[in-house]
């Protein structure tokens, strides 16, 4: 019998509160924004902000918390934007939304951070063992394709050199139960014919860093059949995270069938950009609806998650939807 | 197809025009709020203030003959009240569409936020949006008002939509309420609209839900009244030629801020509408020059004669500081004048503008 897990990778929005008192404390403009030596005050709001967003989640009770990353001004691209080896540029749009980050230039050698681990040990003493942590990390490919590579020189050692880093920075993370890896570029911009393993490459090297369940989420819609076969067998993923909320779900219950899955299943269920809140019953019919096309029964694990990070809601929405998560696993008990 | 923007144009020259040649000089809507108004908005929220709904209906009614005086102080040939009343382009007219709930603000970049609606029901039409402020601004303003408002793409597209099947239907839905409103506007005497869709430039794609949405729009509207569309920030190669089979009089672009880099998209095949074009760049501190606004001008006869040339800034000018926002503005028309006149003494050959 599948595990049930609800959880969520994380990038809530911050609460209201929170977006008042740091965009008076940081500002508007571009380089307002968060560079990782964050004034005493400033460092004070985050810890605040991330003690709520563990209370949100254990409220809800979800099965996995995540530190929810309020910090993460450029969205996925944070771990890049607030790196010593990396220049910020222009103001660029964030896949096919109306949000937007700032460009990250690599300019030298990517040395280790700590910059998300740092946030990690803070949510653990947080959740003070109520729940397991999971960690979040923007995948290798989808943050080579949103920065800008000025050192590396090619595009197989960019995206293996921010696999490198990367990996480095889970090294140093706490203990976690689940690491998600956000892969959205595979989905807007796949690799090209022959390059796929490429991509797979550079996420297996960051998926074998840790001993933790490594689920690869996409979003935006179905994965091409072919870059799916390669995942599947290729990068190190415990669980391949599908969107079946975006674009055409029939296309990725074909590639479950015909390419086969990983060992466990993340289904991305509720609409991280709709303010409409799913039923617990509505989100169960469709893990029920999944099931009945491929053997779920089969997955060590099924991950009950959003399609998108959370960011693009309202506050009162997103808590709404991690209730809803939560609840749609007890539906299913 | 296009409207008949000829049938339309000559009303707006004013009767003491100088010149022969006339580029109608107009600007896309916002403008930069008098300090005090954004004070006077923050005075009624503090439970503590005497200052109450009243006295802010007050002070919107003093900014906006303040700035529709500004606008004819500075020469234009057409003004707007700069959109005081109006916080942001789709809330403003979310609050007053049925339909539409806000759950609070949500990110677009860094600590910029926007209180992006929901759609939660079939919307529909109830009290008028805009005729109260435009018979206002007219019966302060000696020059002919023109009424700006958010577009059915965008105010679909800009939300969330938890009622409708797609969000193509919602768009069509609001074009229906967006060309009651238009008739409205006309029965009031409003001859000059401007459709505005910033969330075309960013999906593109979409051109053709646009164009049925704009077919709703005009439904009924007569032909002395002068539609103009205006669509910013994109790349208008990929929206370019279909926006000549939009039902419009005018399409108005943001060239200045590309330096006038896509004016050949435009110029192949013929541009039917007029041309409003951008010749001041709104996201730029700096008052450019009479002389500089003058060769950017002549970018805009490459595609269209004088007498389909009409003159705007790139986009809202209210992120400026408003002394900026001001100079702009009357060097604008200081330059529209001036080629006016070289092309009407001849020194302005207008099939190669770029000349000398």
């Amino acid at each position: 019998m599948t595990e049930r897990v609800a959880a969520t990778p994380g990038l809530y929005p911050l609460p209201d509160w929170a977006k008042e008192t740091l965009s008076d404390l940081k500002g508007h403009q571009k380089g307002d924004l968060l560079s990782g030596d964050e004034s005493e005050a400033i460092v004070e709001q985050y810890d605040e902000v991330r003690a709520e967003y563990v209370d949100d989640q254990l409220d809800a009770g979800l099965d996995r918390v995540v530190e929810g990353q309020g910090r993460w001004d450029d969205m996925i691209a944070h771990p890049l934007t607030v790196h010593d080896s990396v220049e910020t540029g222009g103001i660029v749009r964030y896949y096919d939304n109306n949000n937007f980050y700032r460009d990250p230039r690599v300019v030298d050698d990517l040395g280790f951070s700590g910059d998300v681990a740092r946030e990690l040990e803070a949510a653990t003493d947080l959740i003070d063992g109520e729940a397991p942590l999971a960690a979040t990390l923007p995948g290798p490919y989808s943050l080579a394709d949103l920065a800008t590579d000025e050192y590396y020189g090619d595009e197989a050692a960019f995206q293996a050199a921010i696999a490198e880093f990367l990996a480095g920075e889970v090294e140093a993370f706490p203990a976690h139960e689940t690491l998600f890896l956000l892969e959205p570029s595979l989905v807007t911009n796949p690799p090209a014919e022959d390059a796929e393993s490429t991509a797979t490459d550079a996420i297996a090297t960051v998926a074998d860093a840790t001993d933790a369940d490594v689920v690869v989420q996409t979003s935006y819609g179905a994965l091409g059949e072919k870059l799916y076969a390669h995942l599947v067998d290729e990068s190190g993923a415990d669980a391949l995270g599908l969107d079946l909320v975006a674009g055409d779900r029939d296309d990725t219950v074909y590639n479950v069938q015909e390419f086969g899955a990983t060992d466990s299943i993340a289904l991305g269920l509720v609409d991280g950009q709709n303010t409409l809140v799913e039923e617990p019953e509505t989100v169960a019919e469709r893990v029920e609806w999944f099931a009945s096309q491929v053997p779920t029964e089969g997955f060590d694990r099924t991950y009950l998650t959003p399609n998108t990070e959370l960011f693009y809601l309202p506050a009162n929405k997103y808590r709404a939807k991690l209730n809803t998560l939560a609840a749609a696993t007890e539906v299913l008990e | 197809m296009v409207r008949n923007p000829e049938a339309n144009r000559e009303q707006f020259r004013p009767t003491d025009h100088p010149n022969d040649a006339f580029l109608l000089t107009t600007v896309v809507g916002s403008y930069p709020k008098p300090k005090w108004l954004n004070r006077a908005d923050e005075l009624v929220e503090d439970p503590d203030s005497k200052f109450d709904e009243d006295d802010l209906a007050e002070a919107h009614d003093d900014a906006c003959r303040l700035i529709t005086h500004e606008h004819e102080r500075a020469g234009l040939d057409t003004v707007v009240d700069g959109e005081m009343r109006r916080n942001e382009m789709v809330e403003f007219f979310a609050d007053r569409i049925d339909g539409y709930e806000f759950n609070g603000p949500v990110k677009v970049w860094g600590h910029n936020y926007f209180d992006k609606p929901s759609v939660v029901e079939e919307v529909s039409y109830d009290e008028p949006w805009l005729v109260d402020e435009f018979e206002f601004t007219s019966n302060v303003a000696e020059r002919p008002v023109k009424v700006p408002i958010t577009g059915p793409y965008t105010l679909g597209f800009w939300a969330f939509n938890e009622a409708y099947p797609s969000t193509e239907e919602l768009v069509y839905d609001l074009a229906d309420l967006v060309n009651e409103e238009v008739e409205k506007l006309v029965e009031a005497g409003a001859r000059y609209i401007q459709i505005d869709e910033p969330a075309l430039a960013t999906t593109p794609e979409d051109h053709a839900i646009v164009g049925e949405a704009l077919e709703r729009i005009v439904s009924g509207i007569d032909e002395e009244v002068r539609i103009g569309l205006h669509v910013c920030y994109g790349d208008y190669s990929r929206i370019y030629p279909e926006i000549n089979d939009y039902p419009i009089d005018e399409f108005d672009v943001e060239l200045c801020n590309g330096d006038f880099e896509q004016i050949p998209t435009f110029t192949d095949p013929e541009f039917e509408p007029d041309l409003a074009l951008g010749v001041v760049d709104a996201h730029t501190a700096e008052v450019e020059p009479v002389e500089e606004i003058k060769e950017n001008i002549r970018q805009g006869l490459r595609v269209v004669p004088p007498e389909k040339l009409t003159i705007s800034p790139d986009c809202g000018l209210k992120l400026l500081p408003r002394e900026i926002a001001y100079g702009k503005t009357e060097n604008m028309v200081t330059a529209a004048r001036e080629v006016e006149a070289e092309i009407d003494a001849g020194e302005i050959d207008v099939e190669n503008p770029l000349d000398d």
